[in-house]
């Protein structure tokens, strides 16, 4: 562990995330603005079309910020492993030509996605002040919960990276396996509308699903089923907290093996 | 006893103990998930298993400036990709002592929409350092680079020349215990070489330990204090530097590889150089030419230049610059040009380009870039380009 936050390693994560920073809205005119433009732009096309038009959000305090909630999660799940998957064949010039270690590259593609989720979070939490969201103490589990999310989009990115060297496939595949797993994941819809308590159960074992539901529970409103509810409180509630450490295992000893080899193989 | 033993492990820098490496070349690589299934299905996979390196054990002490030579495809550089890190070996173990800095590429991780300043410290963290360090090591580097009043501009906006300037710079300033110097950082023109050559004594001075690959004998003969010679992945001789120089060109001697090579060719193909040898005679070098005539020609101009194993053009002469009229030839007709040089050329592989053209040296025939080569090895050994045959007196001068 000492090893993996060495001073050196330090350093070079810093001037990583600084050089991706900086390069990220090269050229356009608006920079820095865009971190902040793209989600609440996609908020408003999914507000116009499911809250006004299709009036999901009826019977759910606070709706928008609710459902806000929810992308700018989401959002942060789908740019964090989709820029990670890239990554490695993207830095392949470095990797064939300097020692540095493999994993920093995951890490620090995850911090671009981690720092545009902060500042996300603030849009959110203007949204909330202006609808007028009372301040509830237990929002004090955010940042536990948003843990869990990253370190689940940690270890599938480490996974995709890796496999990504050897099976270019996987880009595509994991492009639909997120667009399905949009629709599986209660964010534009509540949970409560799906009637079906085997299918909700089911839902719910997504760790994302989970996390979002849990989200907003803490810190919106309570009229929110999340997984302890849906579960009655039985030992399988614990199963998506589950699935998050063991994803994070296999992509961490897969992506450990495979690194090796990444110099060779790409 | 036992105490001699532990002061010799503490020098030890590098050691590397029966290192294996190979690589699996598949046929048709599987990049696609249906690839690998269709194959899968059929049991086939058709891959080639090289092994590039086979059983290599050495040590470097601290403070050694080590060769590692060998001819291209010898496994020189993935060696030199173990040492720096970047390969895993498949057994075997490598141990390195202190901070090592490879040196493979210069500049890498430049990127050109980055300031020249942003560069240094990005390529700085590539290897190692910190801001911290890095910035006490800057003012040195720019100053170096000469390039002070171009540090805020985008790299995109630089010449080539001063991007290298840029990047060699913060290899030399680089402070670290062990480096790995590929020996294709010694590219570019004239002086940059001669800077190249500048770092590596100042290198050997300060002693540090430094682990080199390169072909160039001369080179290696100058700087390096012990070397290795690697021959088809394995270990054929270690030994003082200038016993595996010698070595190393008594195998181009044997090989006969130095006199078929095939380089570039290009030209219209009027006249057609067929066969083109190169002898070292004593203290000429004895270059034979035959041109073929696929059409008449009046006075053609013949040609040759020759580079020397470092890559620069040592000597160049063609018949026109000699003021030589070549006279008149007809279709089928065939010439043999000969050409003394005096041999001023230094140890390695020399190549010699032949070409001929037009009367006036507007419409090239044929251009022949590594036609022939020959291979000098001297007793003398020189840094400079060339090496003239030449005396040296010395007498004492007694004041009375």
């Amino acid at each position: 562990m000492k090893r993996f936050f060495s001073k050196q390693n330090r350093a070079l994560l810093a001037e990583l995330v600084r050089t991706d920073f900086k390069l990220r809205y090269q050229g356009s005119a608006l920079g820095y603005a865009w971190s902040l433009l793209r989600p609440l732009l996609i908020f408003l096309i999914l507000y116009i079309v499911f809250v006004k038009f299709l009036k999901f959000g009826t019977g759910i305090p606070h709706y928008p910020v609710y459902l806000l909630l929810g992308i700018v999660m989401w959002s942060f799940f789908t740019d964090m492993t989709t820029q990670s998957l890239g990554s490695i064949v993207a830095r392949g010039d470095l990797i064939r030509k300097v020692r540095i270690p493999r994993w920093i590259i995951i890490v620090s593609s995850s911090m671009g996605a981690l720092i545009n989720f902060v500042l996300n979070l603030l849009v959110v939490l203007v949204f909330m002040i202006v609808n007028h969201v009372g301040f509830m103490g237990s929002a004090f589990w955010l940042p536990f919960i948003f843990l869990e999310v990253y370190l689940f989009a940690l270890g599938l990115s480490l996974f995709l990276s890796a496999a990504f060297v050897k099976f270019r496939d996987i880009g595509y595949i994991w492009e639909v396996i997120l667009q399905a797993a949009f629709y599986m994941t209660p964010i534009i819809y509540a949970l409560s509308r799906i009637t079906d308590v085997t299918l909700q159960k089911f839902l719910l074992l997504n760790p994302m699903a989970q996390a979002i539901q849990d989200a907003r529970y803490e810190a919106i409103t309570r009229q929110t089923l999340t997984v302890h509810h849906v579960f009655n409180g039985g030992w399988y509630e614990f199963l998506p907290l589950a699935f998050v450490v063991i994803v994070l295992g296999v992509g961490g000893f897969y992506f450990r093996k495979e690194s090796r080899y990444f110099a060779e193989n790409i | 006893m036992e105490q001699k033993a532990e002061l010799e492990t503490a020098e030890t820098a590098i050691s590397l103990k029966h290192i294996h490496k190979s690589f699996v070349l598949p046929h048709e690589r599987q990049t696609s998930i249906k690839g690998l299934v269709v194959n899968f299905y059929r049991r086939k996979r058709s891959y080639e298993k090289q092994r590039v390196l086979k059983d290599i054990s050495f040590e470097v002490k601290k403070g050694e400036f080590f060769g590692i030579v060998g001819r291209n495809g010898s496994g020189k550089s993935t060696l030199l990709k173990l040492l720096a890190g970047i390969y895993s070996p498949d057994s075997g173990n490598i141990q390195i002592k202190g901070q090592l800095t490879p040196f493979i590429e210069l500049g890498v991780g430049f990127n050109p929409e980055l300031t020249g300043r942003e560069n240094v410290f990005l390529n700085g963290a590539l290897l190692g350092f910190n801001r911290k360090q890095m910035s006490l090591m800057y003012d040195d580097i720019v100053k170096f680079a000469e390039l002070s009043r171009f540090m805020d501009q985008k790299l995109k906006n630089y010449s080539s020349g001063m991007q290298v300037r840029l990047a060699f710079s913060i290899a030399i300033k680089i402070n670290s215990d062990i480096l790995l110097l590929d020996e294709v950082l010694a590219v570019g023109d004239a002086s940059f070489q001669k800077k190249c050559f500048d770092y590596f004594r100042k290198l050997k001075k300060d002693k540090k330990t430094v682990v080199f690959i390169s072909h160039d004998m001369n080179a290696v003969r100058e700087y390096c204090d012990r070397a290795v010679l690697i021959e088809k992945g394995k270990i054929v001789l270690s030994g003082s530097s200038d016993k595996v120089a010698k070595e190393y060109t008594q195998l181009f001697l044997n090989s006969g590889e130095a006199a078929n090579t095939n380089g570039k060719r290009w030209g219209t193909g009027k006249v057609q150089a067929s066969v083109a040898t190169a002898k070292v005679q004593e203290d000429t070098v004895q270059i034979n030419v035959t041109y073929r005539f696929k059409d008449d020609v009046q006075n053609p101009v013949f040609g040759l230049s020759i580079i020397s194993p470092v890559g620069v053009r040592i000597f160049e002469s063609n018949t026109k610059w000699k003021r030589i009229k070549t006279g008149d030839y007809s279709k089928g007709e065939q010439v043999r040009i000969t050409w003394d040089v005096p041999n001023i050329f230094t140890n390695g592989t020399n190549y010699v380009s032949v070409a001929v053209a037009n009367e006036d040296a507007t419409e090239f025939y044929d251009w022949w870039d590594e036609a022939a080569a020959f291979v000098v090895d001297k007793d003398e050994i020189t840094t400079a380009v060339t090496l003239a045959a030449h005396n040296v007196g010395i007498h004492k001068v007694h004041a009375h």
